[in-house]
Order: structure tokens, then sequence, then C-alpha cells
């Protein structure tokens, strides 16, 4: 029978260009491949299902058994957060045309193109840079990106990275940031944040003559907004030291754009600009800096630029093309491949939806609703916020006056269908049995009644 | 010779988004907060924005338009798409409409691993499943691309000879001029030299050449075989040997996977480790360049330096666990899961003889395009002198049909898109070929699209005999005409953004 997703496994198909090439069997064509280089052993795979009926049923029970932050209330956020996702962006991002392309041409795939510099172009209003590059895997690889771009702007070793950062991103930025004994390692210098406000300062840092880049986050890890950015890159500047920041873009209407606060390069998540969570699969990297020749020839991503056709209309093409990996091989910068780039269209979307109104109602929703969520959970007996004053959306819960570990804790929650923050204890062992809470938009006031009478039964 | 379609691309002559807007307009409204409060008494007035960020004013049904239109001027597959090394092939929607169900699409990745069973078991599952077709021993998903699992590679190979504190002394990487760019650039990336073997007469880098470089300071071999001219290396694992018996690792880059789908197995081979794109050979859609995975898997000695987390199946149910000398993370979490549910049920869908079938019918498919194409005056093949019939793949030349016409491979590519062709791949970085083009048909195109390709080249080809400048024009039936490419590295007009370009360009 054939094989719906195979035309030519028709009989008739086949046979027609076998007569074509001349061969009885198809084995025949694979005469470059040595016999004693064929499969010895079975690849064990089962017949195949060519019902679309019963491999949906199949998938679709795997996927139907998870329990989803849909059908249970969840506080997860991590870097991975749940915002409203507009329909108009899901029908978009599903339409076929956006879904196949691989590379094409800029006339034939001329709509994704304008769709690109259309994210590019507002991803640059809100962070107030004008030179956005088509996003990498994640907010981690940017940010290993972007700093191995600032070692190459300075001839220098080292990033200095505050102790508030996510471990799941810093292990990226590691890895990014390579060996000793291998070529060109970059030393990652950890440094603490101060306990009382969640936030470093400069002289905190330690800035140093090998010090390549500062790495910084607002809100940071742990939810709070650093106050003493623009200190840090104006001092980071005077020791010819690259400000790399890394932002939440959905906090852009309410927060200062990144631009204004003196940052040399620019990271964050494009996931909160219209993208699922799919499991960590709705990841991915934006690297953005100021419209100068030294920052953008240290790209490694491929970037679209506004252009001319030769009869003068728009059109879009790839600008500094040679210096990627696709241009140069080993040569060029870092290297580059697939990427995210369907989710660019979703941000497109997103941010068109949106506008500045969207946006900056966005960001005081999502505070107002915080604050509030993060008041009424610390009217519990024995729970307190860390930062009442200094956070966004995320907020740390110490229930070590509890006497309850957060991994209880959540367990206990699981059973009222709530997902409760992500359990800090083992990462951040100076803060006791806390977890970070997330609240956005998405949550109401019945959210947070429920949150709290189920926090009130399992810590009962 | 089919009757070519009279095909036209939508042309909209779509404003931008940003040039949509006018005052006051909504497109999207969100939630009011539970209780009102004053940014300004909450967080310190240096971090709050002070000027609104210059984004576009539009309605709802306004930004739906919009993007219906930029979509309708992207070809993407909905014309024929027979882009070489890419394995242009159907993506089943039932898996884009599975993906998009709670129970993917709004999972937390930091959820308990007791709430995540049915995603566990299905990443265990294909994993399996990989396992059997490479013979490797486990799978990992976190890879964002084929560039990125080979980059995983890199960071694996630095780990293993760290840990055996090697890392000093092994510093190089040898690649061929035929492996796909990543393969050097992530080699680099990782902190290695890059020793790259030219290609030579057969198709391929010979064994003595590779042999010339090794030595105890060799770190890892990075192939791809097939390459992307649908040559395969007959020598290769005396290659593996080779590099082994100087203690270094062999890693097999299986992009071009297609034409010996259920043939070939990496780990019988003797390689240590390979990758596959799931983007490609399974079936999962490529999105314009991703979200992708590249699938990397390797033997038990180099799975210690895995990245984590890593599923487990236990009597308890799937578990992630950190792999405590492993490289930590390429990136963040599991990996693009939605696009491994998706490979899982593209590959449930073809089983062991869908595969099998499927590879047939990608070489069967070229081998009959190479007969047809090598029939048009003025198409040759490389490496004519290597005369076994090629894989899915050939790497065909215009180059003496540029010198008799002046046409190049680029110009017939724009021409060919006026017919409802998407471009076809030319070749890697370098160029070993001149005016190279590189078609593949894989298992999805059928017989008349890909009779119906071949005419449209025919026909191209002669229209550039008959009235050149048509063609070195073209394209004409596209949403707009060929670019003009000089402005795009001058830094005084490249625009990334449009606030970059109204300033260039004195309109800001």
């Amino acid at each position: 029978m054939a094989h719906p997703y195979m035309p030519n496994s028709a009989a008739e198909s086949k046979a027609t260009m076998m007569a074509a090439v001349g061969v009885a069997d198809v084995d025949e064509l694979f005469e470059q491949i040595p016999e004693d280089h064929l499969a010895r052993e079975s690849n064990g795979l089962a017949p195949g299902v060519r019902s679309e009926a019963t491999v949906r049923r199949l998938v679709r029970g795997l996927i139907d058994r998870n329990d989803d932050c849909v059908a249970n209330l969840s506080f997860l956020g991590a870097g991975l957060w749940q915002h409203h996702v507009p329909a108009v962006v899901d029908e978009i991002v599903t339409r076929s045309e956006f879904l196949t392309p691989v590379w094409g041409t800029t006339s034939s795939d001329f709509g994704r193109n304008q769709a690109w510099f259309e994210y590019a172009s507002m991803l640059g209003e809100l962070l107030a840079m004008d030179f956005v590059g088509l996003p990498v895997y994640s907010w981690g690889s940017a940010a290993g990106n972007a700093i191995r771009m600032a070692a190459r702007l300075t001839g220098r070793g080292e990033v200095v990275v505050p102790a508030s950062i996510s471990p799941e991103r810093l292990m990226v930025i590691r890895t990014y940031c390579g060996l000793v004994g291998g070529n060109d390692p970059i030393s990652v210098r950890l440094v603490d944040f101060d306990p009382a406000s969640g936030t470093v300062d400069v002289a905190a840092l330690g800035l140093g003559p090998d010090t390549a880049a500062v790495y910084l986050e607002t809100p940071n890890h742990l939810g709070v907004v650093e106050t003493a950015v623009a200190e840090i890159a104006a001092a980071a500047r005077a020791n010819g030291t690259e400000t790399v920041l890394g932002v939440d873009p959905i906090s852009l209407g309410l927060l200062a754009a990144p631009g204004d606060l003196g940052a040399d390069v620019v990271v964050g998540s494009t996931q909160p600009l219209g993208v699922h969570l799919h499991a960590g699969g709705g990841v991915g990297g934006f690297i953005a800096t100021r419209d100068e020749e030294r920052y953008a020839r240290e790209y490694p991503t491929l970037q679209v630029s506004v252009a001319e056709t030769t009869r003068g209309e728009r059109s879009f093409g790839m600008t500094l093309f040679h210096q990627s990996s696709y241009g140069s091989r080993e040569d060029g910068n870092d290297w580059t491949g697939n990427s995210v780039y369907l989710w660019t269209v979703a941000n497109a979307v997103y941010m068109s939806l949106l506008g500045p109104q969207g946006f900056a109602e966005l960001g005081r929703t999502i505070l107002a609703n915080a604050r509030y969520a993060a008041g009424r959970v610390a009217e519990l007996d024995g729970v307190t916020v860390r930062w009442p004053d200094g956070f966004f959306k995320e907020f740390v819960v110490d229930f070590s006056a509890t006497g309850r570990s957060v991994a209880d804790i959540n367990a206990g929650l699981r059973a009222h269908h709530v997902f409760g923050g992500k359990d800090l204890s083992t990462d951040f062992p100076d803060l006791g049995q806390s977890a970070l809470y997330c609240v956005t938009e998405l949550h109401t006031a019945d959210d947070i009644d429920a949150l709290v009478t189920a926090l009130k039964e399992v810590l009962a | 010779m089919s009757e070519l379609r009279n095909y036209h691309a939508a042309v909209w002559d779509e404003p931008l988004v940003m040039e949509l807007s006018a005052p006051g307009r909504r497109g999207n409204v969100p939630p009011a907060p539970i209780a009102e409060l004053d940014p300004a008494t909450a967080l310190p007035g240096a971090v709050l924005r002070q000027a609104a960020p210059a984004l576009p004013e539009v309605a709802e049904p306004d930004v739906l338009r919009h993007f219906l239109h930029l979509s309708q001027e992207t070809m993407g597959m909905v014309g024929i798409s027979l882009f070489g090394t890419c394995t242009m092939k159907y993506n089943p929607r039932v898996g884009e409409q599975l993906s998009g169900r709670d129970g993917m699409a709004e999972l937390h990745p930091d959820q308990d691993d007791s709430t995540l069973q049915g995603l566990l078991e299905a990443v265990h599952r294909f994993d399996l499943m990989l396992r059997g077709l490479s013979g490797m021993d486990r799978f990992v998903f976190q890879p964002g691309g084929g560039a990125h699992a080979a980059y995983t590679h890199t960071a694996v190979t630095r780990a293993y000879f760290a840990d055996r504190g090697e890392l000093e002394q092994r510093r190089e990487i040898i690649t061929t001029a035929q492996a796909h760019p990543c393969n050097p650039a992530t080699a680099s990336a990782a902190g290695f030299d890059v020793i790259t073997l030219p290609v030579e007469e057969d198709g391929y880098a010979s064994l003595d050449a590779l042999k010339a470089v090794l030595s105890d300071r060799t770190a890892a071999l990075m192939i791809n075989n097939p390459d992307d001219m649908g040559i395969y290396n007959p020598h290769i694992k005396e290659w593996v040997d080779a590099v082994h018996e100087v203690g270094g690792l062999c890693f097999y880059d299986h992009a071009n996977f297609n034409g010996v789908m259920g043939r070939l197995r990496a780990r019988e081979l003797g390689f240590d480790a390979c990758m596959f794109m799931l983007h490609k050979t399974f079936g999962v859609a490529k999105g314009g360049g991703g979200p992708a995975v590249g699938a990397y898997g390797c033997s038990e000695e180099l799975a210690t330096y895995l990245p984590g987390p890593l599923v487990e199946a236990t009597e308890d149910g799937y578990v992630r666990r950190e792999n405590p000398r492993g490289v930590g993370r390429v990136r963040e979490y599991l990996g693009n899961l939605n696009q491994v549910v998706k490979a899982f049920g593209w590959l449930t869908a073809m089983g062991a003889d869908g595969i099998r079938e499927a590879a047939d019918i990608s070489v069967l498919a070229n081998n009959y395009m190479e007969v047809r194409l090598l029939e048009l005056k003025g198409v040759t093949k490389a490496f004519p002198q290597m005369t076994k019939r090629r894989l899915e793949m050939t790497r065909f030349s215009l180059e003496e049909y540029t010198a008799e016409t002046g046409i190049t491979a680029v110009d017939v590519q724009n021409r060919m898109g006026d017919y409802g062709i998407d471009a076809f791949w030319l070749s890697h970085e370098p160029w070993i070929v001149p005016e190279p083009f590189t078609p593949e048909a894989g298992e999805t195109w059928s017989l008349e699209d890909i009779d119906y390709w071949i005419d449209v080249l025919a026909h191209v080809l002669e229209e550039g005999r008959s009235d050149p400048e048509l063609v070195r024009t073209a394209p004409h039936q596209q949403v707009v005409g060929q670019l003009d490419g000089s402005s795009l590295d001058d830094p005084e007009k490249w625009a990334t953004t449009w606030r970059a370009h109204r300033r260039k360009s004195g309109r800001g």
C-alpha cells in the first residue's frame, strides 16, 4: 500500500522512474556503499502506521497524560513564562507559508523576510537599540554569544556575573566560555549580590584590567529589578569593559529601555513575546546593540537589512553574511545555523498587537498582580517575601520559618492542582527554603485566593 | 514536456506594520490589574521607562490581514522546493495540531517529573528509536539545530579530553572541505584548531591525507557521509579506525541521512557520536530556520559527558537526572520537545518499512532526475569520473552554460521562481564546483512535480539562450524584483531596524 506521505510510493510512479534509470532493483542504486558497511543489526522499529487516526490517538495519549499549566494553576517562571498568546499569533505561525520555508530567495520568501525585519525593528524600539540580529537558540545562548563578542572586542578574558543568575543559564554561559586548555577560554567570575536588596552595585563587581564584560540582568533571576545598571554601565565603559544586559522584553513597557541605561549589548528571551512554553521548546534569544560597526562586525547571527531591488522596490537581504560561519567557516564569528526563526514571526505579530499602550498596560498589570499576590502570600504564618519592594513579576517566597521544605510544600500544592514556584533551596542555599513565584497578567484574584487557600491547607 | 504554469506570486505592496499605525488604535488589551498600583510608588523612578516605545498602533483585524499578506508573499513549500541537503519533505499537520494541545504547548520544564510522564515517555521512546537507527547508546535533544549538535560534539569532546588531562595536547579537529561549515565553525568556537582536508578527484578527501594530519594532537574527526553531492566515502571505516588509533573521537554529521535511512548505522561504522536533524530528515517543519532539533547520540563512553538533564525510565516512572561529569548545558532545558513529539509521530507513521522505502524513493528519484537533467545541454555533473550512482543528491554544474550565455546559476535560480519553483540549493562555501546547483527530490515530491521542476529548468535554460536579459533580470513574476545587494555591507546604509533606516536615510 502506498504511504500517504510519499506520492512516489505508488507502484506505477516507482516503475516509471526505475525504467528511466534502467534498474530492475532499487538496491542497484546503492552501489557506492560497500557491502560490509550495511547495517548488520535490525533497527528494531515497528512497521509504519499509515492511518493518521491511529498515529494521532497514540501521540495524543501521551500528550494528554501530562498535567499542564492550564488545567493547573501555575506559578512557575524562572526564565520561561506563561503569558497570554493572542489567537492571531497562533493563526499566523501555523500558516503553511511561514511553517515551511527553508531559505528561498529575497523575492520569493519576501514576506517572511519582511516579518523578520519587522521583528527586529519593533524589538529595537522596545530596547532602544538600532541593530538587532536574528535570534539564537535561547537566552543563555544569546548571553554566551554576547560575552564572546565582548571578549573579541576587548581582547580580554573575563566576564563578571552576579551570583543571582539562573543556574540553568549559567551552565550555558560556562559552556560557551570554554575550558582552560582550549583556545581563548573566558573565565566566569561570580560576584555576590547584596542580600539586603537582591541587587549588585559597581563596587561588588571588582572590575579589573582583564574584564571583557559585565553580564547583568534586570529583572534578575530572583525577580529583582537592578537599580544601578546605569552606574555599572558607566563604570564598565570607563574600564574598557562591555556591559551585556539581559532583559525580559515584556517588562519594557514599564521598565527603562536598556539602550537608555547605557548597555552595550542587550540579550534576552524572545519567548514572552507570543510563544507558548512547549516544555522549554518555546525559548529563543535575541542579541541587540547600537548600530556601530565595531559591534555589527562581531555578530555571529544572520541579520536582515532593508535594501532595494534593482527596480527600486523595497526589499530585504542578509547584511554582513560573510562574517557568519556560512560565509567564512571557522573564520566566521562563532557559528550560525537553524535557530528559532519561526518564533520571530510570532514575536512580530505579538508586538504589533500590543503596541505602545498594550506594553505599558501589560507592564502595569503584571507589576500590580505580582505585588498583590506577594502581599497576600506574605500574610501567611511563617511565610515571608524577600525584597518585597524591588521586583517586577517574580518574587522569592521564604518558607523557612514554617519548618517545611519547598519540595514538600510543592508536592502538597500539586494535590490542589497548583504548581508552586520554582524551588530555590538547592541552588541558593543561603535563601533557605525559598521558592521563586511568577505572577503575570493571566492570574486573577480568584487564582491568588486559590493559591492562598491551598497554601494554608498545605502548611496547616 | 509538461505545460508550464502561468504563475504569479501574490503582490500586496504591503507596507511595514510600523507604517500601518494610526494614533489610538489597539490590537490587544491586557487584563486590568487585580488591584490598581501606581508604578511610581512601587519602583524607583530611574528604572521606569520615560518615553513609550515607538511601536505601531494597529487594530486586531488589520494585524491579522497584514501578516496574512506577508504569508502570501512567502513561497515556502507551497511551491516546489528541492533544496538539497535540507531534505524538504512533508511535515504532517497532525503533528502541528497535536503539539498545539495544552498537554504540550502549556508545559513548564520546572514542573515535577510526575506531571510530565507522557512527555518524558515520548522523549525516551524516541531516544530508543534513534538508538535503533544509529546503534548509539544515548540521545539528547537539547541542541537547537544541526550546527548546535555539532557544537555539542565539540563540547563533549572538550570535556572528554579535559577529564583525561589531555585537553592542552588534543588541540585539533579534522574535517573536510565538503563538510558543512558548522563543523569547522563549532570546532573553532569550542577552542580547537581546525584542519580541513581538501576534496580529491574521487569526490572525497583521501585516507592518506587524513593519515598525514593525524597525531597525538588530534581530538576529533567531524564528517558527513554521504556528503551533499550524494557521494559516499567507501573508506570511512578505515578513516574511523585511523582516528581511533591516535586516540581521537569520530563524529558522524548525519545531515544527509535521507538516502541511507535503515541501511547504515553510525555505531557499526565505528563512529563515537552522530547527529540527526529532526527538522529535515524526521518530518519536522523548517519554520524558515527553526525551532529545530539536532538530535545528538553517542556511545556509552561519551554519554558520561552529555549535557543534562537526561531522561531515564525507572520502575517509578520517567525521571530527569543531571549528568554530573557532563558539559552542563548547551542551552536551557531539555530542548525543543514540541519538535521531538512531532518527529516521534512521523517516525511512528513511517516505521521500519517506511523509512527504508523513503530512502529508496529518495535515491531513485535523484537518479531519475540525473538522467533527465544530464540530457539538458549545459548541465554537467560534478566529479563525472566518479561513475557510481549518486545517492539522494547530485551536485550539478552550469559552468558550461554560463560560459555559453553568461547566465549564472543564481540567475537561473531567480528565473525558476517565476514558475513557482523555490530556490534550489547551490553549494556551501567553498564552491569546489563552479556554478553549482544541488536539487534533492526526497520522498515527498511526486514524479509530476519532479518532471515539472526539470521542465522549468529546461525552459529557463532555453530562455537564457534566446533572451538572456529576461533571465539575467529575473524574477519578473515574483513579489518583488531582484535584490540590489550593494548596500548590504555598507555601514552607512545597512539597517536591521526601521529606526536605523530612518536615521540613515534622513527620515528620522
